[in-house]
């Protein structure tokens, strides 16, 4: 499913920020990309959706090599990855319901049958009451399922979530794995980059640690 | 092919939406693009107007035929059938040597002059329209008339003709340079205008990047506001060229009348407005073009 072939990341500049990465996550796994800030996990996240370009290595997404993928089919390969990253902004000049409704909009479906789309997915995250809202009149915790709404509503194969916990309270915290697990339950790979290892316990995964840009023994 | 149709129609919908929700900024570049695009419709109208003034004459074919002063009157119907037999001659108007002398005493300052001659010193005339233009064939079919006897002379009426075609031509050429050079304006009002647009939708084309959108459907949008302003300011122009027309008309009607004459400017056929429009729309997709494809790149996920 998604394939890491030694891997490395230098930004222009030197900074070195990944080295010699190979990992493999199976169809249907939930995987936690763990270790300290710093270490490397948001770029890693960056580089399977070609958000960040790798600077050797493979990457292969499905059978894809996204390393030597063309400009064009970039967007393609966005749609069937699920993307919650913490610096991802929601769109405040709209409803929690068209924010939700952007991907539809992009990948071209018929507006009735997006619209059932959006609310399922704002169901799914117990925000169904709130398509209304503007995103910023939403809670953290609120906004962050939004943006995992945003992030499924086109049903994608593949989870990528950056501290998906980071900046809510515990209990919310577990709201947003159980969300994760019932997507986990239905077939969808999961991958997590969290720093919280209270998080890995409860709801249990393989590990994969980062370690200044290295993988951890 | 649904989706694409249903996806065209939104984003349609949407820009039109996003045109309405701000009315002041819409009407202002409306209001410059039409000023831009009404100076050379205005001139183009007048240019015209003068040019079908200029053709009343069908000046580049005509001949004047001055018969011998001391022709009969009984001849000239038979002279006239003559003329009109020459294969090359399209339309004979005989002109009596009195009408002619009517007409010149309506001229201001001549008339005393000829008051004062006592006797009519013009002869019978014809007016001559020939089937086609050229020095050569008109003087061809000149000799021909010459030959005819109790013609004294014939004179072609091109001169001044050929004068007022180079007028024209000029006067063209300055419409075709202000009209080119007021479609780039359009353009660089446009363009200006998109990338504000793009500026104020960065977040927006940035989220759109991030989750799969492609750069077609990320241009989309601009390529069609692009294209509606400039057809909003095509709308705009006509309108101040119609309003233009129509408050120079009353006055030059007057004008004209004093001199015995009825001249106004035409007003733009259905056609022409829709070639305007349809103009500015292309000239405003154009700017939109250029300014979506300097400024989108720029703006990746990070």
């Amino acid at each position: 499913m998604i394939e890491f072939n030694a891997v490395s990341k230098r930004y222009p500049g030197g900074h070195q920020a990944l080295k010699d990465i190979s990992f493999s996550i199976a169809d249907g796994e939930l995987v936690y990309l763990t270790g300290h800030s710093g270490a490397g996990k948001s770029t890693l996240l960056k580089l399977i959706p070609a958000i960040e370009r790798i600077s050797s290595g493979a990457i292969l997404v499905n059978g894809q090599n996204v390393s030597s993928m063309r400009r064009g089919a970039i967007p393609y390969l966005r749609r069937n990855l699920g993307l919650i990253f913490q610096d991802q902004k929601l769109l405040y000049d709209r409803s929690a319901f068209d924010n939700v409704m952007l991907p539809l909009a992009i990948a071209g479906f018929p507006p009735k049958e997006a619209g059932r789309r959006a609310r399922a997915a704002l169901d799914k995250v117990g925000l169904l009451a709130r398509e209304r809202a503007n995103p910023v009149t939403l809670s953290g915790g609120e906004q962050q399922r939004l943006c995992i709404a945003r992030a499924v509503v086109n049903r994608p194969s593949v989870l990528l979530a950056d501290e998906p916990t980071a900046n809510v309270d515990a209990e919310y915290a577990d709201d947003i794995m159980r969300i994760f697990g019932s997507f986990h339950e239905v077939g969808v790979t999961i991958l997590v980059a969290t720093h919280d290892g209270g998080l890995i316990d409860r709801f249990p995964g393989r590990v994969v640690r980062l370690e200044h840009g290295t993988m951890g023994a | 092919m649904k989706a694409w149709l249903n996806q065209h129609w939104q984003t349609i919908a949407a820009t039109a939406g996003k045109l309405a929700a701000n009315p002041l900024n819409m009407l202002l570049n409306s209001l410059v693009i039409g000023v831009a695009l009404a100076l050379p419709v205005g001139g183009y109208i007048a240019l015209d107007t003068l040019r079908d003034l200029a053709g009343g004459f069908s000046s580049e074919t005509q001949l004047s035929v001055f018969l011998d002063l001391d022709t009969p009157r009984s001849e000239t119907t038979e002279i006239q059938a003559r003329l009109r037999k020459l294969p090359a001659v399209a339309s004979v108007r005989f002109i009596p040597r009195e009408q002619a002398l009517a007409r010149l005493k309506e001229t201001e300052g001549i008339a005393d002059v000829v008051a004062s001659l006592g006797f009519n010193p013009l002869p019978d005339a014809y007016l001559i329209s020939a089937k086609e233009s050229g020095d050569e064939s008109l003087a061809r079919l000149a000799a021909e008339i010459k030959a005819i006897p109790k013609v004294g002379q014939v004179q072609a009426d091109s001169a001044w003709a050929k004068r007022m075609d180079a007028l024209l031509r000029l006067g063209r050429l300055g419409v075709l340079i202000l009209a080119a050079l007021l479609a780039a304006a359009l353009v660089a009002v446009t363009f200006n205008t998109i990338r504000l647009q793009i500026l104020t939708q960065r977040d927006e084309i940035e989220v759109a990047k991030f989750i799969g959108a492609t750069n077609g459907f990320i241009r989309r949008p601009f390529f069609y506001l692009g294209a509606m302003q400039g057809a909003l300011g095509g709308i705009a122009g006509c309108l101040i060229a119609f309003a233009g027309t129509w408050l120079v008309n009353r006055p030059l009607r007057e004008f004209s009348q004093l001199y015995g004459s009825e001249f106004h400017l035409r007003l733009l056929s259905a056609p022409e407005t829709l070639g305007v429009i349809g103009a500015a729309a292309v000239l405003g997709w154009a700017g939109a073009y250029l300014s979506v494809s300097k400024h989108l790149w720029q703006i990746e996920p990070n």
